[in-house]
């Protein structure tokens, strides 16, 4: 999104320039200065934080405290937490897409009896985040045996109106001459939508996988609640595990660690994939 | 908007919407009626047996005064956190906009608190202000102040604002730059060429064109603070001091699995469905006129 048609006119004397260089420079140390912070604490000793003021520039602890957080962390080692998120983040970005692009499917190319009450239903979804049912929901996931598993973490998270709507208006795009042909050619529905409409949907299938990644990923509440034995916690909500009750001291480099950790692959999915992110920003937004 | 072109059938269309159908009904509607049924009952302590009081639970709440001042704290905690967000975020984006080449390096540093859960947002806060370690606590103390958001509400509710609002900062960054540079630089060049300055320019022409991408953000951003902030409020406060964190959806944890009060925290949970329902409302049919910007 570079501007390029940006004329003269508007704005050339330098002094306003660097005064904006200024601004951005000085915004992005302040937005900065918590990952930092973290990032250093990370790498010194326990006596060098409970001691303050904490040093401001990375130590030399590195190694020992993120070898500590991987393979002993506090109550069950961090490793495990990234795993248990990775599973999650996967199956919630992998199951919301399937999904969708299934009911999307069948709501925008075929004429059947309850195609409209259907299509509020998922429109309806929309007005209950789980926050609002919490305890009704946990209640189902008990009575189905799902606590303290995959299937409780992922399941409950996975019905999207959002993914549904942007592939329904994407669909309503695609040429009908291309559903014709395939009618002609004697093409099944399901041949016409595994080798024409998804591979046409391939952009804001990655751009929705950014988005719903990092969702998954940030989950917080649900884990929290259905994640009873620490060997199913994710690393998001064990942060918060790894503080002691009570009047004993934090391990802080080690907590420090995780939470570097913890924010790692969310980040590296951002970035480098920026543009595809901020696209399916706007578009789910929409 | 209908296609012209469909396939026949209707047993392949259910078999693949089914999934999607199952789940809704299995994981949103069955618990969100749920939870409509067990607001109209009093739960026996031991859990044996439910008394029905119709609407009781909800004139119970409507009468106490902790869930009032629940809807208080939700009110100030959602205008102080959209206010904390929207207002840094429009700044670092005028200013970004003015810089053509380079916007793109600062996007992608700015974007990065927005990869962060809230809940790790809320522990890296807490470290920095945490009342024996924290860096900044420890500075604040010598410049003369004493904070302690452990024991001060309004401190408490700050920290938990800051927290909330520093990764939705670069979110409303992404929107607000994206809207700035779709402004067409005619308007802006024919601005400059009547003469008026930068930040005049920015409030007589920019500001009222982006006033559609403002109305979006505010919406989104107030459904934000009430829904997604529960990983900074649990990790920083816990709710407290004594409530002063506490919002609605807080609220309707510690009541319901916290506190096992099933059918206050269900009542809570249908209020908070009503407000849901009407924020959604809001959005659509704004969504609906918003053509261009």
């Amino acid at each position: 999104m570079a501007k390029q048609h940006q004329s003269g006119m508007v704005e050339k004397r330098g002094i306003g320039i660097w005064i904006a260089h200024g601004v951005m420079i000085l915004g992005v140390l302040v937005i900065f200065f918590p990952i930092w912070l973290a990032f250093v604490a990370s790498t010194v000793t326990q006596p060098e934080i409970v001691s303050p003021p904490m040093p401001l520039l990375p130590g030399d602890q590195f190694l020992a405290n993120y070898k500590a957080a991987l393979f002993s962390g506090v109550n069950v080692p961090v490793a495990k937490m990234l795993m248990n998120s990775l599973i999650m983040a996967l199956g919630i970005a992998v199951g919301k897409i399937i999904i969708s692009l299934l009911s999307a499917f069948a709501i925008v190319y075929f004429r059947f009896p309850g195609r409209w009450i259907f299509f509020w239903m998922i429109f309806l979804t929309l007005m209950l985040p789980v926050e609002v049912r919490i305890v009704p929901t946990f209640e189902v996931i008990a009575d189905l045996g799902m606590l303290n598993s995959y299937q409780g973490l992922i399941l409950p998270l996975i019905a999207s109106a959002t993914a549904t709507f942007l592939f329904r208006q994407f669909f309503m795009t695609i040429p009908d001459e291309l559903a014709e042909a395939a009618r002609v050619d004697g093409a099944s529905p399901m041949k016409f939508f595994i080798d024409i409409v998804v591979p046409m949907s391939r952009t804001n299938v990655a751009a929705l996988f950014v988005i719903l990644f990092i969702y998954g990923w940030n989950q917080y509440l649900w884990p929290l609640m259905i994640t009873t034995d620490p060997d199913m916690n994710t690393i998001v909500m064990g942060i918060k595990q790894m503080f002691p009750s009570g009047d004993d001291v934090a391990e802080w480099p080690v907590i420090m660690a995780t939470s570097i950790l913890a924010m790692i692959p969310p980040v590296i999915v951002v970035v480098s994939m920026q543009r595809l992110f901020v696209r399916g920003l706007v578009d789910s937004e929409k | 908007m209908e296609k012209r072109v469909t396939f026949r059938g209707w047993l392949l269309p259910l078999l693949l919407i089914a999934p999607q159908v199952i789940i809704s009904a299995v994981f949103f509607f069955y618990p969100a009626a749920q939870a409509v049924w067990q607001s109209l009952f009093i739960p026996d302590p031991f859990g044996l047996s439910a008394r029905f009081v119709g609407l009781g639970n909800f004139e119970f709440l409507l009468s106490d005064k902790f869930y009032r001042a629940s809807f208080v704290t939700t009110a100030i905690f959602s205008v102080l956190v959209t206010l904390c967000s929207m207002i840094p975020a429009l700044f670092l984006a005028v200013n970004a906009d003015r810089l053509i080449k380079s916007s793109g390096a600062y996007r992608t540093l700015l974007i990065w608190p927005y990869a962060v859960a809230p809940a790790v947002a809320g522990v890296l806060w807490l470290f920095m202000f945490n009342t024996r370690v924290g860096v900044v606590s420890w500075y604040l103390g010598q410049l003369g102040y004493d904070w302690n958001h452990v024991l001060n509400g309004g401190e408490a509710m700050g920290l938990v604002v800051f927290a909330s609002a520093w990764g939705r900062i670069s979110y409303n960054f992404l929107f607000f730059f994206a809207a700035l540079q779709a402004i067409p630089k005619s308007v802006m060049e024919a601005a400059a060429i009547d003469g008026a300055r930068f930040w005049r320019r920015f409030f007589t022409v920019v500001l009222p064109l982006l006033s559609p991408i403002t109305f979006f953000l505010l919406v989104v951003n107030i459904v934000y603070a009430f829904f997604e902030t529960f990983g900074v409020i649990h990790t920083i406060t816990a709710g407290g001091p004594q409530q002063a964190t506490t919002i609605l959806v807080y609220k309707i944890f510690s009541d319901g699995f916290v506190g096992q009060d099933l059918g206050s925290s269900a009542a809570q949970s249908v209020i908070l469905l009503v407000l849901v329902g009407l924020l959604t409302v809001v959005q659509f049919k704004y969504i609906e006129k918003r053509v261009h910007y």
